[in-house]
């Protein structure tokens, strides 16, 4: 089971890595066209997400007959509901360092086979950035940074 | 104004075969397809979520999916105007951004939009409209590319 649920995952990842490539999603340019709605606009990422839409569609409601995914024993899921500060300060961030440099995480590390250069760079800055997050939010941090008792 | 060389057809079917790709993580591992989860579970920067190995796959795949189109292809457009100074101030915001906010475009956009998951939704108006302001206001003062 372990075997089969590594190779889902790497098949899902490298068609992942190649749609993204066909997309012109590896191309900053592009992309931060597509933000620069008051300006030259490029709506091509608007065809990339509504196309990953349907299939996407389709497989929740294949979920719904399914008593568990095919290579692990129960979904693992997360929340859907609840709305946190964190949540939109979170996504408030995340589109600010997206304008500026026209990468988001896939394509980040995709990238690295396309423009290593460039996009080492960037991914290295993006998991300096999870760890400082990481380290906010260990419970001796917490308390100095949010008021909270330890 | 719409730009001349948007590429309507190459941006669906590309985007087919995420959703493919996302729909394989989901209807085989029961899992969601988010880069940035997977990304900081593979190095050790997040507690919960899939093991490492399923997190390494997936992460490792991505660049190993973009070359083997290049393989096919040829070279791979992809515009790097800004300096490297940007692009690593970019990387750090987008790090603790999206760890902040548990996801990025693939996580909350691709697989929970799809789910009609109310914080995927939220979150992805939220970085979306982010974005069109930090685009908008960059060109604004000059720093456009």
């Amino acid at each position: 089971m372990v075997i089969r649920r590594t190779l889902v995952s790497l098949v899902s990842g490298t068609l992942f890595g190649a749609g993204l490539a066909v997309s012109g999603m590896l191309d900053p340019v592009r992309v931060r066209g597509f933000l620069d709605l008051f300006g030259a606009w490029d709506p091509t990422l608007a065809f990339v997400m509504g196309g990953a839409m349907i299939p996407m569609v389709i497989a929740w409601l294949a979920t719904r007959g399914m008593r568990s995914p095919l290579a692990d024993s129960a979904f693992h899921l997360p929340d859907t509901a609840q709305l946190t500060p964190a949540l939109i300060g979170g996504a408030t961030l995340f589109g600010i360092g997206w304008g500026l440099g026209g990468l988001c995480p896939g394509p980040g590390i995709a990238s690295l086979a396309t423009r290593p250069h460039e996009a080492t760079v960037f991914v290295v800055a993006m998991l300096a950035g999870f760890a400082l997050v990481t380290m906010a939010q260990r419970p001796s941090n917490r308390a100095s940074l949010y008021g909270e008792a330890a | 104004m719409i730009v001349a060389d948007a590429m309507p057809l190459q941006g669906l079917a590309g985007g087919l075969m995420i959703g493919v790709a996302a729909a394989i993580m989901l209807i085989g591992n029961g899992r969601i397809a988010g880069v940035s989860g997977m990304a900081a579970r593979a190095v050790g920067l997040s507690d919960g979520g899939a093991p490492r190995g399923i997190a390494w796959a997936f992460v490792l795949g991505l660049p190993l999916g973009a070359a083997l189109v290049m393989l096919f292809t040829g070279p791979i457009v992809a515009r790097y105007p800004m300096s490297l100074a940007t692009l690593a101030v970019a990387g750090v915001i987008v790090g603790i951004g999206t760890r902040l906010g548990s996801g990025c475009t693939s996580g909350h956009g691709v697989c929970g939009m799809s789910r009609l998951s109310k914080r995927s939704i939220v979150a992805t108006m939220t970085f979306m409209a982010s974005g069109f302001a930090t685009v908008g206001i960059v060109n604004l003062m000059g720093g456009a590319w």
